[in-house]
């Protein structure tokens, strides 16, 4: 086995091995799907307590109009706003009163819903379509036409504009705006975790090796170069492990909750839930859009994003890692890395905030400049991403990374060389520059 | 047989010169000591021995042949500075160091089982480095250094963290790996060690060698001409000074010093015309005085 290797393995198995790396591997999917079973779930919740609406008809008009249904109960009561009003205590006779005192054709503003706490929406929406509905009709009524209800009914369309985007091949993907800045976010966000995360991990890899004093011992068997890259590759091998692990545990755990916890929170049926919540309950506005997240879903480019996302975060990682790994080499302690890796820590900060701008604008200067620009190109790039960027520019970039990085590698090589044999002195900037001449 | 050659090494780094035209050669199957007071640039000497740093001009020679990277394999290097990772375990460790050595996982256990049993430390195989004293540690750490049977063997300051009864281990395990024809550079500061092992030595000061040469050698040249004489009755002064002189159980030991010019055999015989003689012997500076005379001057 080369030496390389050697290091790369002992850097992968130490902390694979390592308890906490395992608990966060499991806990992280886990966390994951429970949340998002438990929005799901709580969402799916349909209040089963009947409640009841007093109601205070002067016109005696709407009897008929406001029909109970399996959420709400209308009582019809003759008595003033005032005596009602006190006889309710704690919402438990009643969770609103609903005061009509005049017809509503022609004065819209005579009903007013009354409640202790605030009217919840679902309830105010219910009441005013019922309302809506009939007023409608009544007017239409007025103008005694005949069929002229058919005709109005034929006429109401529902427009849900669509957006379809083209590929250069005129195949149609129907896209989601909301779903492509999702998915953008989230696999920037992750690869920004991921910089820092094992970035750091490098750093206080070579400070202990320092701290250690074992650095030397491990030169005078290999190159430092050597235990250098061993090191930023293994450490990237665990981040790819961890990644794919949390990918493929994720499918797992909601594959297999969704088996257990039956149809109700089951992601495919909520989708027909939600297919037939839109034809019983015209009020609930979820069910569509969900139905078109589904739709958006099934035309975002997973496996070039998948790809990409890997080819981003190695680029990204080994970028920043040799230089972690130099302000590593140059400290004496894990307490002096602050000083150092302050100014690695600042673009990476930025980057994520370019993401967050860039993702209302993927197609815009910042967007573009900072998916060129090494430092935050992998962070930015991936928010770009679902929105369709332009095969140059993905290569344009990709080459700037790969040449930076060998640049930066180059360059913490050099600074390592040097650091990892000093012991005892505080090192300055300008020092690190001295080094880069040895 | 030279078996390393270092000649007019020269490093300077950032504001100092560390070494400076620094030549020395060592002779095969011998011990040589690396004396010098801290900061004196041993270390800097053994690090480029070691091709972990390179000289900026000069150079070192294995066998006659210019020094490259692939020799560094025959040399077992123990740093000053050394240490272990504190989370691994020993056994994994020890393996882990020798692979790197280019030993084949195989030999590697074969060679570290030996050397376990032979310090009767096969129970710590299994524990953590954090486990281990200071002391512990540094066993391991020699095994590890020792283990791919280097026909150079380069300790920094060996014995530094080991109690005496250790101390006189590794002593005795330097002049058996000698026994079995290795070469061995160290560096220390204990000259009573010096003394013990070294054939030859050089002495470092100020990037500079002060000293050099056969250890029996230099301490006859600074030889200063004081002797030890055990005598049934007491000495008078004569052509020699006397020193001192204490009577114990019947004995006198007088220190005389002789004058330059005089030889040996004629203070000896001028001593015997006193009285009786019962042992003479010269007062050889020990290593430690001339390392501090020769530094401070």
């Amino acid at each position: 086995m080369s030496k390389i290797s050697l290091i790369i393995k002992r850097e992968y198995t130490t902390r694979v091995m390592k308890k906490s790396f395992i608990l966060l591997t499991f806990l992280i999917p886990i966390l994951f799907v429970g949340m998002l079973f438990l929005i799901v779930w709580l969402g799916g919740i349909k209040d089963d307590k009947i409640k009841t609406i007093v109601v205070i008809d002067k016109t005696h008009l709407y009897t008929k109009v406001l029909k109970s249904n399996e959420n709400y109960s209308f009582q019809f009561v003759d008595a003033p706003v005032e005596k009602i009003k006190s006889q309710n205590t704690n919402n438990e006779q009643f969770t609103a009163l609903l005061y009509i005192t005049d017809n509503l054709v022609d004065n819209p503003k005579a009903a007013t819903l009354y409640s202790e706490k605030q009217v919840n929406l679902e309830l105010k929406r219910y009441v005013s379509s019922l309302l809506n509905k009939y007023i409608e009709e009544q007017k239409l009524a007025t103008y005694n036409i005949p069929n002229l209800k058919e005709m109005v009914e034929k006429s109401r369309t529902d427009i849900d504009l669509k957006t379809i985007k083209w590929g250069e091949n005129g195949k149609e993907k129907e896209g989601s705006a909301e779903l492509a800045l999702i998915i953008g976010m989230m696999s920037a966000f992750i690869i920004y975790m991921f910089i820092v995360i094992y970035g750091a991990q490098v750093m206080n890899g070579v400070v202990q090796e320092k701290t250690n004093r074992i650095v030397e011992v491990i030169i005078s068997s290999v190159k430092p170069f050597e235990l250098m890259m061993g090191k930023i590759i293994g450490i990237a091998m665990v981040g790819l492990t961890q990644f794919l692990m949390w990918v493929i545990l994720t499918v797992v755990i909601s594959t297999v909750a969704g088996a257990i916890f039956g149809g109700n929170v089951d992601v495919n049926s909520l989708h027909q839930m939600g297919q037939m919540g839109m034809q019983t309950v015209p009020t609930n506005a979820m069910s569509p859009e969900i139905q078109g997240l589904f739709t958006a879903l099934n035309g975002v480019n997973y496996l070039q994003i998948i790809v990409l996302f890997i080819v981003y975060f190695l680029g990204g990682y080994l970028l920043y890692a040799s230089l972690f790994a130099a302000v590593g080499s140059a400290v004496d302690n894990e307490t002096d890395t602050q000083q150092f890796s302050l100014p690695l820590m600042l673009p990476i900060i930025f980057a994520i905030y370019a993401a967050i701008y860039s993702a209302q604008n993927p197609d815009g200067p910042l967007a573009f400049w900072c998916s060129m620009i090494p430092f935050t190109s992998p962070i930015v790039m991936m928010v770009r991403l679902p929105f369709d960027v332009p095969v140059w520019q993905i290569i344009l970039s990709l080459t700037i990374l790969v040449l930076s990085f060998i640049g930066t590698t180059w360059m913490a090589g050099k600074i390592y060389r040097t650091g990892i044999l000093m012991y005892g002195k505080k090192v300055t900037w300008k020092e690190l520059f001295k080094w880069l001449r040895y | 047989m030279i078996l390393l050659e270092v000649e007019k090494v020269v490093k300077q780094f950032a504001g100092h010169l560390a070494l400076d035209s620094v030549s020395l050669t060592v002779p095969e199957n011998t011990i040589y000591g690396l004396l010098g007071p801290n900061g004196a640039g041993k270390t800097t000497l053994i690090r480029i021995i070691n091709c972990i740093t390179a000289p900026d001009s000069g150079e070192v020679r294995l066998h006659g042949k210019r020094m490259t990277p692939a020799d560094v394999q025959q040399i077992g290097y123990l740093p000053e500075e050394r240490g272990l990772y504190k989370k691994m375990k020993v056994g994994e460790q020890a393996l882990y160091l020798a692979q790197l050595k280019g030993m084949t996982r195989n030999d590697a256990l074969k060679a570290l089982k030996y050397w376990f049993e032979k310090f009767e430390i096969q129970a710590w195989w299994d524990k953590k480095v954090e486990e281990l004293s200071k002391g512990m540690a540094q066993k391991v750490q020699f095994i590890t250094t020792i283990l791919h049977e280097p026909k150079l063997l380069i300790f920094d300051e060996p014995f530094s963290g080991f109690d005496p009864v250790n101390t006189d281990i590794i002593k005795r395990e330097i002049l058996d790996l000698r026994a079995k024809g290795a070469t061995i550079i160290f560096s220390t500061h204990n000259m009573e060690t010096v003394e013990d092992l070294c054939e030859n030595i050089s002495l470092v000061n100020q990037a500079k060698i002060v000293l050099q040469g056969n250890v029996a050698d230099i301490r006859a040249s600074h030889a200063t001409n004081t002797f030890v004489v055990g005598s049934k009755t007491s000495l008078n002064e004569t052509d020699f000074e006397l020193i001192s002189q204490k009577a114990q159980n019947g004995v006198f030991e007088s220190i005389i010093k002789k004058q330059v010019t005089e030889s040996n055999n004629s203070l000896l015989s001028s001593l015997i015309k006193q009285t009786e003689i019962l042992s003479f012997e010269e007062l050889l500076p020990s290593m430690n005085d001339i390392f501090i005379k020769t530094v401070k001057a």
